[in-house]
């Protein structure tokens, strides 16, 4: 089993997000960066199935320099080898390119990605690269069974789910709960520093959605606290301030 | 050129986010002076007429009896070919589970650029600009798209939509699925029926680690039956397995906008915060009067759950 997994950086799920430079620029100073969450479960499952099947897993991400101490933690948890595509990952059309680019001569079983970042929750590379390639495509999985040539996979839908039949190769992005979360012990860690990463120059051939005028929700100001004996002034307040029923 | 907008239905009617991609194609087409037609792709299309009420001309269902199913290959290669039939150079989609796994693959087959969880009208006043959420909900940001083909994915509100027409005329088309996009096959599709879906529903009570247990939450389902509304849960209810996955609010979840949410016994970490930050109105109900939710909420009530919920059931049957 030759598993490519898709692993992109991200600011950690509790980071205050905040702009600088007049909103022009991500303000990444006090930010935490950690393997995407979704990308977390794609990588899980993907060590979960060599485990049980051999091969290996090959992690690939689009980033700068800056991202290798996120790719080695991979690493630590278990891939056998990375691959970073060396360009700021600017939309999601870049980085699918990139992957397919990478991944078409390479005749991987499987491409494991997860769902969505969290940074622009866009969703989409996993069937840019699918598409890219003439592969199924499969999004948000939650469980994924190997049976001879063929995936089963649990796809989420709104109020339930689809038992889909997938062949091999396919593309899949990940979501829980498809696999637990691995923790890298110290084996792990040592061996990461000595594991291979290569670097490749990117394709910078596509045209690229630029991103400017960031700006920050209104928050909310004051929460107005009701008596809990008194729950029908709540319903009254829903009714006549705030019109939601 | 013209705007082609994305239908799906849900037991037998137009999804209300079908209904707001229609309302929003219909306002692009009118800003760039051309028409809005729409696409509806499987065998349920009772209700897919009635998005000319929002202003679309009219109506192409592609019936093909091999798209009974959905699949997300063959369903992007017929969006795909009817969006070049109609020289579509807009595709409007509303976020959905079935939307969101099929417009990467038709952005790459009609080289246009996508832009995910829209939140307003566009901008072409110079160039083509729109405003997304991004960072779940945490920021926003104006995307740029220079492309000549445009798709865009709505996140729920991203328009309030105002009927000004009546039914459109819909007219059945087939297409060529190529055998190459139907290698995956369904085998099941499990589905609780006749409940409000959690993305569509406009009131939201959920439950979290306060309500200690499964087997309570049917105070949780009684308030929601009076609301018509729709059950979520923390994530660490569904990680114990109290509820579905499917029902998850928050970062790694569902993420809501409904109108009313109602958070019971959840104390609002910033994960679980991130998937109803774009709620209309949140009610937060916690016996701690220390929970984070507090501050992130428009009404509070500190107090036990197990006693406020029943009570306020029976004080929204009395108004409602």
């Amino acid at each position: 089993m030759k598993i490519l997994v898709c692993l992109g950086q991200v600011p950690d799920t509790t980071s205050k997000i905040s702009f600088s430079d007049n909103n022009t620029k991500f303000n990444s100073s006090g930010v935490q960066f950690i393997i995407g969450p979704y990308d977390e479960y794609a990588l899980s499952k993907a060590i979960d199935l060599r485990e049980a099947k051999g091969g290996t897993v090959t992690v690939i991400s689009v980033g700068l320099v800056d991202t290798e101490p996120t790719i080695r933690k991979a690493l630590a948890i278990g891939a056998d080898d990375a691959v970073r595509i060396d360009s700021e990952p600017v939309d999601a059309l870049f980085v699918a390119t990139q992957i397919a680019n990478y991944a078409k001569d390479k005749g991987f079983d499987m491409i494991l990605t997860g769902r969505e970042s969290i940074d622009y929750n866009g969703g989409l590379v996993h069937g840019m690269i699918g598409e890219l390639l003439g592969l199924p495509s499969v999004s948000p999985a939650m469980k994924l069974d190997l049976e001879g040539d063929k995936a089963i996979i649990y796809r989420e839908i709104e109020g339930g789910k689809e038992v889909l039949e997938v062949p091999l190769p396919f593309v899949a992005g990940c979501q829980e709960p498809i696999a637990e979360w691995k923790i890298p012990n110290m084996r792990g860690i040592m061996s990461a520093k000595s594991k291979p990463l290569a670097v490749i120059p990117a394709d910078n051939s596509s045209q690229v959605i630029v991103h400017s005028g960031f700006e920050l929700p209104i928050g909310r100001t004051t929460c107005k606290m009701i008596d809990a004996n008194n729950v029908d002034e709540l319903v009254s307040l829903l009714k006549n301030e705030a019109k939601v029923i | 050129m013209s705007v082609l907008i994305y239908l799906e239905t849900a037991e037998g009617k137009l999804k209300k986010s079908s209904i707001e991609a229609a309302a929003y194609g219909a306002e692009v087409a009118k800003k760039l002076g051309t028409n809005a037609e729409a696409v509806y792709v499987g065998v349920e299309p009772t209700g897919i007429a009635e998005a000319g009420q929002y202003g679309v001309q009219k109506v192409y269902h592609i019936s093909n009896a091999e798209l009974a199913t959905f699949n997300i290959q063959a369903y992007s290669a017929a969006v795909s070919e009817m969006a070049n039939k109609t020289n579509a150079d807009i595709l409007i989609v509303a976020k959905s589970a079935s939307a969101d796994a099929i417009v990467s693959r038709i952005s790459i087959s009609l080289k246009a650029d996508v832009v995910t969880n829209v939140v307003e009208l566009p901008d072409t006043s110079a160039g083509f600009k729109v405003k997304r959420a991004i960072f779940t909900g945490k920021a926003f940001a104006q995307a740029e798209l220079k492309s000549s083909k445009k798709i865009l994915v709505l996140r729920k509100n991203a328009i309030s939509p105002q009927v000004s027409g009546s039914d459109a005329s819909v007219e059945s088309v087939s297409v060529t699925i190529p055998a190459s996009s139907l290698v995956v096959k369904t085998k099941e599709v499990n589905k609780a029926s006749g409940q409000v879906l959690l993305p569509e529903a406009e009131i939201v009570v959920s439950g979290g680690r306060g309500l200690k247990g499964p087997e309570n939450w049917g105070i949780i389902e009684d308030l929601a039956k009076t609301l018509h509304a729709a059950t979520g849960c923390s994530k660490p209810v569904s990680d114990m397995d109290w509820r579905p996955h499917h029902e998850h609010v928050g970062q790694t979840g569902v993420k809501v906008s409904p109108n009313l949410y109602i958070a019971v016994g959840i104390s609002g970490a910033i994960q679980h915060l991130a998937g109803v930050n774009s709620s209309r109105c949140i009610v937060v109900i916690n016996k701690d009067s220390e929970a984070p939710f507090f501050k992130a909420a428009d009404y509070g009530i500190v107090g036990d759950a197990f006693e406020v919920l029943p009570k306020l059931n029976e004080a929204f049957k009395k108004v409602l």
